[in-house]
């Protein structure tokens, strides 16, 4: 990895240099990657509780540990591997397997609009970078980092930092709720099932700009409501998402 | 089950694997294809409100009294204190307290 245009701070950034001497334009560096993976340390517990989870169901669907962490390792999402995992085919057809993919995307499509947010704050970044860091995007360090840049940060190792931090919780995680089998309390005693949605709720607070600048957000929840309601599924976030996504363009500026 | 046919399962984690990064990356690449007019714009910053919304009212509605209790909680702090880990902590609080009293 010689490449002319390797920047020295990403190999070697505790030696000064003039990117990171001036945090305003410090790119990728080590301080970005440690703040970002101290910012989502709050999710920390409940991505314990959730990886123990699937653990846990992994263990009762008769797969082997090393398969259980491999699919986290390699999937890295949690709402999938469950939903799959429960659906998981009795014997794996062209259709079956077909029907797994479809699930895998239906869920994870929520992910094709959070990326999109992305590219305001990473767009000037090289792809060779970008892509990779994708790789680890996941909720927490996603709305870590809109906070980050929101306050002024401009460091894009923030959200790998995040991203790897919960990568590494994840899959590990997995093995006590593997090894304990069935035994993992009910997480609703302390709380930890919503710790996930605090946090959103805690981030819609500041996003909320009055009504006449908020349409997004209330067609959002409502649309998101009533499908839920009519269709259950996963459904409502792809239909709550689009419809607070149209409505957004009458707001006011 | 899953033991039974070992490398089925391996070529259906790969096919999975591929699928969930194609949703990671798709939004970024798509959008950097696309001119960003006043429309889109608008449409974008509706984005975050948009998703956030979608996924944590229907929880909010499915959770019953203990959820709704908690995540008022959690608003309310945030309204007050604008600090997003002490409005968490204080709904997470709220719940595992009204998980004691039955709710």
């Amino acid at each position: 990895m010689t490449s002319p245009e390797t920047n020295p701070a990403d190999t070697n950034p505790d030696k000064a240099n003039p990117d990171t001497a001036n945090p305003e334009t410090a790119r990728w560096t080590f301080a970005g990657f440690r703040r970002g993976a101290l910012d989502v340390l709050p999710f920390v517990p409940g991505i314990t509780g959730f990886a123990m989870a699937y653990g846990t169901v992994a263990a009762r669907k008769g797969m082997t540990l090393f398969e259980t962490l491999l699919m986290s390792a390699t999937v890295f999402a949690g709402v999938v591997q469950m939903v799959v995992l429960d659906s998981w085919p009795e014997t794996l057809t062209v259709a079956s397997v077909a029907g797994i993919l479809a699930l895998t995307a239906l869920v994870n499509a929520r992910y094709i609009m959070i990326g999109a947010t992305l590219r305001p704050l990473l767009g000037g970044e090289p792809a060779r970078k970008v892509y990779p860091t994708l790789f680890f995007l996941v909720e927490p360090p996603w709305l870590m980092s809109l906070r980050y840049y929101s306050k002024g940060g401009r460091d894009p190792a923030h959200m790998l930092g995040g991203g790897v931090a919960m990568y590494v919780t994840w899959v590990t995680m997995a093995i006590p709720g593997f090894i304990a089998g069935a035994s993992v309390g009910n997480p609703k005693q302390f709380g930890i099932d919503l710790v996930m949605p605090a946090f959103f709720v805690a981030m819609l607070v500041p996003l909320w700009r009055g009504p006449r600048r908020s349409y997004g957000l209330i067609v959002g929840g409502v649309a998101a409501l009533a499908t839920d309601f009519l269709f259950g599924g996963f459904w409502y976030l792809i239909v709550g998402t689009l419809a607070g996504c149209f409505a957004g363009v009458f707001n006011d500026d | 089950m899953i033991e039974k046919d070992a490398f089925g399962f391996f070529v259906v984690l790969a096919a999975m694997t591929a699928v969930v990064y194609v949703t990671r990356i798709a939004g970024y690449w798509l959008i950097g294809r696309l001119v960003i007019g006043p429309r889109l714009r608008r449409m974008l910053d509706a984005l975050p409100g948009s998703i956030i919304a979608a996924t944590v009212v229907p929880t909010l509605v499915q959770g019953g009294p203990r959820a709704i209790v908690a995540l008022s909680a959690t608003a309310l702090v945030m309204i007050v204190v604008r600090r997003d880990f002490f409005a968490v902590l204080a709904g997470v609080a709220v719940a595992a307290g009204a998980f004691a009293f039955g709710l």
